[in-house]
């Protein structure tokens, strides 16, 4: 028995090694890939030595469960598509939420035979619940506004903000009735309910473009749910690798709000949206009703044929994707366009705002699907300066993450966040789906400017007629 | 004392070293990372595990059935996911001349 006990703690030794290597190796583009292995091969271990542990009796049945949930999660990484890489990645960290609060729950059925729980174990074991339970409703319910099962945007009341307070004082109130009281089953089921219940009411309110935080602070929940999980059944590799993954997830959420100049509280409590529509219409002084209104004030000449004149004249081009075009999925198309003016001799970037699309990140796999190099994806802070020297910069589905209100004017939802320096090239076609401000509700000043040239529509058929323009 | 040690091995330098691992990644990788850290947190399996694997077939045990099962959706779609995203990301080197 001694062999076999530090043989486990070796193998967890082993493990915890390499799940650092592999996080320390995924952050770089050259080793991501072996990083990803890495982590695999710790996780792997880690699993072969648990069957050492001798509290295990039976083997068959936790073969057979790993099978099926070995099934179930390869059939899905399989066959997602790369548009729907946020509402994957928010399922499958709900499940490993839901996992740990089942753990913590069957532990405490078990302990529960006792009189009196020893309090580090009460604790630990209420958070695992407690944190579990919140991802794996919080998750199931972004996979749903992510999947479009449910209205994407912000669902809001007046009375969200007192809801939200309220469980969290139910929640509260709960932890002290458990820590207080002898090992209660009723108790734990309420707190499970109810934890359930503040995961929905988290994420419900919480609208598409904020999306990459909440996906990046579950990811993080989860982390800490396993680490708690740890401490219940005892574990030190379960407590390490939810530590690493907690911390990881903290930080990657941390950089999100900064990235949108956010707190997280104001995501997860939006302004009323009423206040963002009056500093809209402040900011925009009433300009722009119609579109019949806007083409008085531009040359009246085709802008298919203007976008094509000013992209045969460009020699450096930026582009700029959004959302938009993961919803358009139009990245092939606007990959094909990109190489067709780096043939033509122009110089191709792809500028991407850390918050564009729906989880972190989320351009840069779309547009390496459609295998772009990934030295072209360049982060804001390096490309910004070079606006101004470009010719034409092509937005694709984006609007928030160029509008200039939210440097030059005060008040609105997306005042004081970075944003892309577009309006500093010397011409700007967008291809967007139509002239409605972004998620923010901001109008777009650029869409007026002389320089720019609107070519509204699905952004799959517009940068397509692009294409064929120009080869033909 | 091997409390504090626990503490201080098992979850306070994991956290220090995440956090200090990831400050520094470029946007490029982010949904990757977040994946894989995601797939990473399902090392809960091996609770799940301890706790189907024990005597009786009672509730907890149940339980615990679930639970290893979520978890390894979580592993398993996971680490693919992410190795098929990373399969993607290219340099001009690497890629196929069809142009």
């Amino acid at each position: 028995m001694e062999i076999s006990l530090s043989a486990i703690g070796f193998a967890h030794l082993l493990a915890a090694g390499l799940f650092v290597l592999g996080l320390r190796f995924l952050s770089s583009p050259t080793t991501a890939r072996r990083g990803n292995m890495l982590a695999a091969i710790a996780m792997l271990i880690a699993i072969v030595a648990t069957f050492l542990d001798r509290q295990i009796v039976d083997f068959t049945s936790i073969l057979l469960a790993i099978a099926i949930g070995t099934i179930i999660g390869a059939f899905s990484a399989r066959l997602v598509k790369m548009t729907s890489m946020p509402q994957m990645v928010a399922i499958f960290n709900g499940f490993g939420g839901g996992a740990s609060a089942l753990v913590a729950l069957a532990e405490f059925q078990r302990l529960s035979v006792q009189a009196q729980l020893p309090l580090p174990v009460t604790v630990t074991t209420l958070l695992s619940v407690l944190i579990g339970a919140v991802t794996f409703s919080g998750s199931m319910v972004a996979f749903g506004k992510l999947q479009g099962l449910m209205h994407g945007a912000p669902i809001t009341s007046r009375l969200q903000k007192w809801l939200n307070i309220f469980l969290l004082l139910v929640v509260l109130v709960l932890m002290f009735l458990i820590i207080g009281s002898a090992p209660s089953h009723a108790l734990f089921v309420i707190l499970t309910v109810v934890a359930l219940i503040f995961g929905v009411a988290l994420v419900i309110p919480v609208g598409g473009a904020d999306m990459p935080v909440v996906i990046s602070l579950l990811n993080s929940f989860s982390g800490l749910a396993a680490c708690a999980t740890g401490f219940v059944v005892g574990n030190n590799i379960l407590m390490f690798a939810g530590a690493l993954v907690g911390a990881a997830g903290l930080i990657l959420t941390q950089i999100m709000c900064k990235a949108m100049n956010r707190s997280l509280a104001r995501i997860f409590i939006p302004r009323q949206a009423i206040q963002a529509e009056k500093a809209l219409h402040d900011a925009s002084g009433g300009v722009s009703e119609s579109s019949a209104a806007k083409s008085d004030n531009k040359p009246q000449i085709d802008p298919l044929a203007a976008a094509v004149q000013t992209l045969s004249a460009a020699k450096s081009v930026i582009f700029v994707p959004g959302y938009g075009m993961a919803l358009a999925q139009a990245q092939f198309k606007v990959v094909e366009l990109a190489n067709l003016l780096e043939k033509k001799g122009a110089t191709v970037n792809f500028a991407v705002h850390p918050i564009a699309g729906r989880m972190p990140g989320h351009m840069h796999v779309l547009l390496a699907e459609a295998e772009v190099d990934y030295d072209k994806l360049r982060e804001m802070d390096s490309i910004n300066p070079e606006f101004k020297n470009t010719d034409a910069v092509i937005v694709v589905g984006a609007c928030d993450v160029i509008n200039p209100s939210a440097t030059e004017v005060e008040n609105t939802p997306i005042s004081g966040m970075p944003i892309l320096a577009a309006r500093d090239a010397k011409s700007i076609i967008v291809c967007n789906y139509d002239d409605k401000p972004g998620y923010s509700g901001v109008e777009n000043p650029i869409y007026q400017d002389a320089k720019t040239i609107c070519l509204w529509g699905d952004a799959k058929d517009t940068i397509s007629q692009l294409i064929t323009s120009f080869s033909g | 004392m091997t409390n504090v040690l626990v503490l201080f091995g098992a979850v306070i330098f994991p956290f220090v070293v995440g956090y200090i691992l990831i400050s520094r990644v470029p946007q490029l990788l982010h949904t990757p990372l977040m994946s894989g850290a995601n797939a990473i947190s399902g090392i809960t399996i091996i609770g799940a595990m301890l706790i189907a694997g024990r005597e009786g077939g009672n509730f907890g045990y149940l339980l615990g059935m679930i639970a290893v099962v979520f978890a390894t959706i979580n592993v398993v779609g996971g680490f693919l996911v992410t190795d098929r995203m990373l399969q993607m990301f290219k340099k001009k080197g690497n890629k196929n001349p069809q142009e």
